[in-house]
């Protein structure tokens, strides 16, 4: 059940991006971003990460998509004036590029099964004390200095915003 | 739980971060409360020094064995020790060059200590970090600080565009980061460098390919900082487009903090795989210092021709980190000290020359200058001679020390390629010393205004280059020294 | 298939109806009642012609609504347009599903929570689906093609977002004092003191912030009749309207459903059936809101965002560490 409910989410993602790329309306491409990351977020879910799965809806689904969806809304982006594409004598090169990138982790992928060392954090465990409540210990013992600094990185980001904006 | 005892977390590791961060608060607070009745707001430029000297107070002095702290996420050794000198050093230079520039250009914001402040916490971070999710979070803090300070000049459109590209693109090398440490992460099981190390001299052969893939994207994310070829396209546009004081910053401190990440990486958790990605970094080393070399030439603007010197710059240190030994390591940190002095030194009196939204940045309006103005003009010579790596200069001794290395640790071929490209540089140095001597001046030296604490800078970076030229041996001892401890 | 699975899944889907059959109903008679009493508050009778006292107006208006032309603009994008009415109740309808309304009961020999589930992380999903809510809204307004439209939606994606913060802050003092994130351990924490007793000014920024996540007067911005015609649906007829219409009496029930689950003991209380209780509170929430409506004056745009991020949210920050030391001093 859990690996169909993967294939179907999987195909969802990767279908919708296909579209985000060719759709020529950018508040469809939106439209398309917000159904990837909901279905990752369902795949996640599937990993027992809750959390993750909640947190990646509630910041980039319900919010950062709005703000995208706000911008071209305002600045009214048809579908006629597309971008021209400027390095159009790129495309051949980056397909071949693609498919010789995708070979070749299809290679590395076939060619051994990683053996990663089994962390402390099993699923079973995960499962027993709670994907949220292991995080929140994780991130105020191991990985406290880490998440203290990322509060200076948030400090750094609003600075800049309003400094960017703001200013005249 | 987990066995963690809150006895590891030993705030005193940390305590020049939270000195800069507390600094960068106090200067963001004293410019909103006292905008009105600051005028000049030299006290914004005070008290940032004040920040870097006691930060630099408390992290002064060596350590016999290496501190690990926070749970072996974060090591004090005399490599961190080291490298947060450099990154202090850096950024009081810039303070003191940037006082001036910043008033001329109307950007003379508190915010812009502040960042500065910041990015320094940053770049101390990737230094210290033994653990892959310190060093990407340090990344982040210097790298977002410095987006936001290169588009710090609104009012023109090339830092806005410079700003909006490197972050774009910083976004993306991040993300390559990001992905291989993923990778690392699953292939190996830790974030820990140590751990890391361990897994793989166990049982690397088990996860070969992951492992190949993990390092291969850090050093693309990483090669993107230090301005690699082919990582560099970003670098020109941004130098030219930041205001002048930020691109002295950025040229500097961040490319330094990369560099100390980029060893600590390679080196402490993939030392058992060194004959894999030199193979890399040895490519990455040619391309960087030749195109980097070769492109320079062309350049008549002062600003991207030093642009592309810092890529053949990094381009000679990448060549120190292909022998990735004792040798190589110390031959980089000891020339990212002299790069410190020479870098800062030409900018500051590129900053001192040019006029108003960066007016006088041809290469021909330093014609005349040997007459006009002979004391800054023997400065820049200073300054040119050193990174064109020519006797008594710091910048001699220490590509020295980085082609000795290469050529003991068998990399003939690649030290005499980085001759070769000494050589070409010696051209575009030079040409900028002879226009300066040689030419008529085609601009008015209009009265120049020079400011005291400019001049400190440009005295200490003289200082600095003669004294590291003809006496290395002191600080060669303390790099040497800085290494012992790392692993 | 064995017994025990089939009969988990019949449950679950009969409380589902149940639950939804439920919010239907208070849906069509919480439009009766808004109209009742605003009517008498501004001392007028309100609806009296269709049944006594106009019971069955909201029947008749159904009736009306369905049987209207169904009209699209002719420029308008088709898709979305049709979309966008569900995509705005449906988030609305399904954040119930962790919302526990009675306590465990006993039927047939088997015990039945009163919930629809209770997943560990309630209340982060809460807001996970809450904040898909903007979605209906924005996309009627860009769909439609008209600028009152357009507005409306900006204006809203703007205002839920804001208050979204704010909303999910002042929630976190409570989690802080249960520790834990599902709200079947929320309401049986509040056995002997509800939230509010606590976290006064939780609640307060709570009030507020719900008050403008679910675009109501005085925070009604995004349709305001004066300036926007009727803003984001200003285009939509019939049982596309309809819809809309539900879905913001379904977001008021909703809203206030998480209230009383979190700051008013949600189903506890003595002498009568927990179900009981928990309906009570929630209609004593929900007149609030046509009190409000028929109190205050509408905001103006800046003063919405000035109250937002200038105060509320430097508020519940406040909030959060003052709850964090008294807990920490009191151990």
């Amino acid at each position: 059940m859990e690996a169909y409910l993967f294939y179907i989410m999987a195909a969802v993602a990767v279908v919708s991006a296909v579209y985000l790329i060719f759709e020529k309306n950018p508040v469809y491409s939106i439209l398309y971003l917000v159904m990837i990351l909901i279905s990752i977020a369902v795949l996640y879910l599937l990993l027992g990460a809750q959390f993750i799965a909640a947190v990646q809806i509630i910041v980039y689904a319900g919010a950062i998509m709005v703000l995208f969806l706000f911008v071209v809304m305002l600045l009214n982006l048809s579908a006629k004036e597309e971008l021209k594409d400027a390095l159009s004598f790129q495309k051949i090169p980056a397909i071949v590029m693609g498919i010789v990138l995708l070979s070749a982790i299809g290679i590395i992928l076939r060619s051994k099964i990683p053996l990663g060392k089994q962390g402390e954090y099993t699923s079973a465990y995960v499962h027993d004390v709670g994907n949220t409540q292991l995080i929140g210990k994780l991130l105020f013992t191991k990985y406290l200095l880490p998440f203290e600094i990322t509060s200076i990185l948030l400090f750094i980001a609003a600075i800049g915003a309003i400094i960017l904006a703001k200013r005249k | 739980m987990t066995n963690v005892s809150v006895m590891t977390f030993n705030i005193l590791s940390v305590l020049p971060i939270l000195v800069l961060a507390g600094f960068g608060m106090i200067v963001l607070f004293v410019d909103i409360l006292f905008s009105k009745r600051l005028g000049d707001k030299n006290i914004l430029a005070y008290l940032s020094l004040a920040g870097i000297i006691i930060a630099a107070i408390v992290s002064r002095g060596t350590t016999p064995i290496a501190l690990y702290s926070f749970n072996e996420t974060f090591v004090i050794d005399n490599y961190s020790l080291f490298f947060n000198f450099i990154f202090l050093l850096s950024t009081g230079l810039v303070i003191l060059i940037s006082h001036q520039y910043m008033k001329r250009e109307n950007i003379n914001y508190g915010e812009y200590y502040a960042l500065i402040l910041f990015s320094t916490i940053g770049m101390m971070l990737m230094a210290s970090g033994a653990d892959l999710l310190n060093i990407y979070i340090g990344l982040e803090v210097m790298s977002i600080s410095i987006y936001v300070l290169t588009g710090l000049k609104r009012s023109k459109l090339t830092s806005n565009e410079a700003s909006l590209k490197y972050f774009l693109l910083g976004a993306f090398a991040t993300g390559f980061l990001l992905y291989g440490v993923s990778i690392i992460y699953g292939a190996t099981g830790s974030f820990n460098l140590k751990e890391i190390a361990d897994f793989l001299i166990n049982k690397g052969d088990v996860t070969g390919p992951f492992v190949y893939l993990g390092v291969g994207l850090i050093i693309i994310g990483l090669g993107f900082k230090v301005a690699s070829v082919p990582f560099h396209a970003w670098v020109p546009d941004v130098y030219e487009g930041a205001p002048t004081a930020v691109t002295a910053f950025m040229s500097v401190g961040p490319k330094a903090a990369a560099f100390a990440a980029f060893i600590r990486i390679l080196m402490t958790a993939f030392g058992s795989t060194h004959y894999e990605w030199q193979k890399i970094v040895y490519v990455l080393a040619i391309l960087t210092m030749t195109v980097g070399n070769v492109v320079a030439v062309a350049q008549t603007n002062i600003k991207r021709m030093l642009a592309y010197s810092s890529i053949a710059h990094a381009g000679y240190l990448l060549v120190a980190l292909v022998a990735a030994n004792t040798l190589g390591v110390s031959g980089m940190l000891f020339y990212l000290l002299t790069y410190v002095f020479m870098n800062i030194g030409v900018f500051a009196i590129v900053i001192i020359l040019s006029q108003r939204n960066d007016g006088f940045m041809q290469i021909n309006d330093y014609a005349g200058l040997g007459y006009k103005h002979p004391l800054l003009a023997i400065a820049m010579t200073l300054f040119l001679l050193s990174m064109a790596g020519i006797p008594p200069t710091a910048g001699f001794i220490g590509k020295f020390y980085i082609f000795s290395a290469a050529i003991k640790s068998g990399y003939i071929g690649l030290a005499v390629i980085g001759m070769i490209n000494s050589v070409i540089s010696v051209y575009y140095y030079l040409r900028v010393t002879v226009v300066m001597y040689m030419q008529e001046p085609v601009r008015e030296f209009y009265p120049l205004t020079i400011s005291p604490f400019i001049v400190a800078a440009v005295v200490i970076s003289v200082i600095g280059t003669l004294h590291l030229g003809i006496f290395p041996s002191k600080i060669m001892e303390l790099v040497q020294q800085s290494i012992l401890t790392m692993r | 298939m064995d017994k025990e699975f089939f009969i988990y899944v019949l449950i679950s889907c009969i409380k589902i109806l149940i639950v939804f059959g439920v919010i239907q109903f208070m849906i069509i008679s919480m439009i009766w009642i808004e109209r009742k009493v605003m009517a008498h508050m501004q001392v007028r009778l309100g609806p009296m012609r269709v049944g006594p006292h106009g019971l069955l107006q909201p029947i008749a208006d159904g009736i009306k609504l369905l049987f209207k032309e169904d009209i699209i603009p002719e420029r308008a994008d088709k898709l979305l347009f049709v979309l966008a009415p569900a995509m705005s109740l449906v988030p609305a309808l399904i954040t119930f599903a962790v919302i526990p309304f009675g306590d465990k009961v006993q039927i047939f020999g088997y015990s039945v929570d009163l919930v629809i589930t209770d997943i560990n992380i309630g209340f982060l999903y809460i807001f996970a689906v809450g904040s898909l809510g903007i979605y209906g809204i924005v996309m009627a307004g860009w769909a439609s093609n008209n600028k009152y439209s357009l507005l409306g939606g900006i204006r809203a994606s703007a205002q839920m977002i804001s208050y979204e913060l704010t909303l999910g802050i002042s929630l976190i003092g409570v989690i802080m004092l249960t520790g834990s994130l599902s709200l079947v351990d929320i309401v049986n924490a509040q056995a002997k003191l509800w939230n509010i007793v606590l976290q006064p000014v939780g609640f307060f920024i709570y009030a507020i912030s719900a008050l403008a996540e679910v675009n109501r007067t005085p925070f009604d911005l995004p349709e305001a009749e004066s300036e926007l015609v009727a803003g984001y649906h200003t285009e939509y007829s019939s049982m596309k309207f309809a819809m809309f219409f539900m879905a913001e009496y379904a977001n008021m029930i909703t809203v206030s459903a998480i209230a009383v689950t979190f700051f008013l003991g949600g189903w506890q209380g003595p002498f009568l059936p927990p179900v009981a209780w928990f309906m009570i509170k929630l209609s004593c929430c929900l007149f609030c809101f046509i009190w409000l409506r028929s109190t205050y004056p509408r905001l103006r745009y800046d003063q919405l965002m000035h109250l937002g991020w200038k105060f509320l949210l430097p508020l519940s920050l406040l909030n959060i560490l003052i709850t964090g030391l008294v807990m920490v001093l009191k151990g």
